[in-house]
Order: C-alpha cells, then structure tokens, then sequence
C-alpha cells in the first residue's frame, strides 16, 4: 500500500517527468545537447532546449523560433500542440510534469518563515504573466526583427531563468569556450535565477504566479481540459480547510478550476468529507459545482 | 458577465481538440516543426545568456 501511494504520489511523477523530459544524461557529462529528431515534438513543461539532457523543445522557445524566424509570422504547429496540452491536461502540467516547477516546489521545503503575498497584491502581480506572454514571446519576436526579418527569443535571452539554470550553467561548465564568451548578459540572467531561486524559498512558485508564460497559456484551458476537479457541493461542509491548504490562493469553494489552479491536489487531501474530486471526464461532471 | 453552460463547456473542449489537431496538421506542412528543430538542436545562445 505504501509503495502504492509512493508511486502516486506528486514527487515521484514529478521525477519521473523530469527524467523523461532530460533523459541524454550523458550531456552533462560531455556538455554537449541532444541533437536527434525527438526534438520535433515539444516537451509540456518548460524546459529549455538547450540544456544537455533535454530529449524535446521547449514550447515557448520553439513558439519564439518560429515566430521570430524570417518564413512565418504565426506558429500553427506550437499553437496546435500548446492547445492540445493545455485542452487535455489544463495546469496539471505545471503541478506534475514541468521540471522548474518542481525545483521551486523543493525550494519551498526549506524551512523557512513563508510569506503569503496579500490578496491586492497578489491578483495584480498574477496578471504579469499574461504580460511576459504577450509582449516578450509574441509581440517582439515578430516585431523586432533584424533586416532579415529574424529575431532573437527575447524572453528566453532577457528573462527566463530556466534556460541559465539547465542550460546555461552546465554547459558553461564544461566548455572553456562557452566560458570565454561570459558577459552583461550571462550575468543579468544570473541575477534573476538567483533572486527566483531565493524567492522560492519564501513564497509557493514565485515564477509560475507571477512570471511564466507557459503557465498563463495553460491557464487559459484550466476551465475547458478534460482533466477537471470537482467539488461536490452537496458533501461540501463549508470549512474551507482545503482554501487554507491552497499554497495557489485559488477559492476553491467559488472555482476549483479557476487558472491559477495547478491541480497539486493538496486540496483534495485535506477534505474530511471527501468533497473533492478530480480526473478526466469526456462529457462534463460540473453538474454540482455551479461555477459556470 | 455570460456564463458557460455544462454542455457549452463540452462542445467547446471537444471543438479545442479538432483546432488543436488541424494547427498541428498545417503546420506540419507549412514545415514549422524544421524551424523549431533547427533551433533545438543547436546551442541557443541567447536562451543560456551568452548570446
């Protein structure tokens, strides 16, 4: 029963993701990137293609490479897969399969004093993500382009700390070249993994609330997926334990696949009445939620 | 502000997938999935900060 609920339980599926998501562990070793054709397909989580055991693309630096690449001015193909991931599985991605969001989740561990960012802060910060989305991985890539017409990934180069941690510093690492090449840049990027990092400590997944594209991509599907959670409002005692258990600050009594949702499942744990569900439904099982 | 019924909900998480597989297949052959490769499987410098 244990190893049962070991092999269920979130860390586990966590690793397991990260490890299928990085599975050229030879890379670190040798510092150099997987170069075979499984790269076609994008991994559901962020995670940067050019750390060396990842075996996919990232999804929003393909979506970048494509839209600030000179043929085209909209990505069907990332588009296509990032609405299939998020209409199957919603921000079960986030919560489950991205590697970064684990980190952040083992951060979060340390023992620490924790910090619950106020309501009236929190809610306008939240909308950031939504920013980063559309104007550093949409709108600049395919509007400031070089007179080739191609741009550079500027959420990649200016912003997201994934890429520096997976990529930057294992590679930097092994190769002298690479090394020769540290500057502004490198530095900056440095600055901002360390302040996530240390944020992590303090507050539940800073980058996922507050920054991650990804994230606000698929929590525009948290209401559609066919993986959904449900709170049975007739078993439902109104003790609202399972809100104070919520490390997203989701209300979940009002809307339990609201966007910030990112399916952890904690909330289900801690319902003594067993009010709460969760799972893949084809048709619809909202029926006593009323949210809609 | 309108809400969505349980059956809207349904029909609009069914008419994601077609869109979803119908984005895939034109891209496939607008050649997309090249571009992305091209940039996965090379360094991408300006995603590690060097570049």
């Amino acid at each position: 029963m244990k190893v049962k609920n070991f092999l269920k339980s979130r860390p586990f599926i966590q690793s397991l993701a990260a490890l299928a998501a990085n599975a050229n562990i030879a890379g670190f070793f040798t510092g150099r990137i997987w170069q075979g054709k499984s790269k076609l397909v994008c991994v559901p989580g962020l995670n940067c293609y050019s750390c060396p055991g990842a075996v996919g693309s990232c999804p929003i630096g393909a979506l970048q490479a494509v839209l600030g690449g000179y043929k085209h001015n909209f990505s069907f193909y990332i588009a296509g897969l990032l609405i299939f991931f998020g209409v199957t599985l919603g921000r079960l991605i986030c919560g489950f399969l991205c590697l970064f969001g684990f980190i952040q989740d083992l951060l979060y561990k340390i023992p620490s004093p924790k910090l619950k960012i106020p309501r009236k802060v929190d809610k306008p910060l939240r909308s950031l993500k939504y920013g980063f989305l559309l104007v550093a991985v949409i709108a600049l890539p395919i509007l400031l382009g070089n007179q080739f017409g191609i741009a550079p990934p500027y959420f990649c180069q200016w912003i997201c700390p994934v890429g520096t941690l997976e990529g930057g510093i294992p590679l930097v690492l092994k190769n002298e070249s690479l090394r020769s090449m540290l500057g502004f840049l490198f530095n900056w990027k440095m600055s901002i993994l360390v302040i996530v990092i240390a944020a992590s400590v303090f507050i539940y997944r800073p980058f996922c609330k507050y920054i991650c594209p990804l994230g606000a991509i698929y929590s525009l599907f948290n209401k559609f997926s066919f993986y959904r959670m449900d709170v049975d409002k007739t078993k439902c005692s109104g003790c609202k334990l399972c809100e104070k258990k919520c490390k997203m600050n989701v209300e979940i009594t009002k809307n339990i696949n609201a966007p910030e949702c990112i399916r952890c499942g904690d909330c289900k744990g801690v319902c003594k009445q067993g009010a709460i569900t969760s799972g893949f439904c084809l048709r619809t099982s909202l029926k006593k939620q009323g949210n809609f | 502000m309108m809400k969505l019924t349980e059956v809207g909900v349904s029909r609009v998480k069914y008419i994601l997938l077609i869109v979803a597989a119908l984005f895939i297949a034109f891209g496939l052959l607008r050649e997309e999935h090249l571009v992305a490769l091209k940039k996965a499987i090379n360094i991408c410098l300006e995603c590690i900060g060097l570049g």
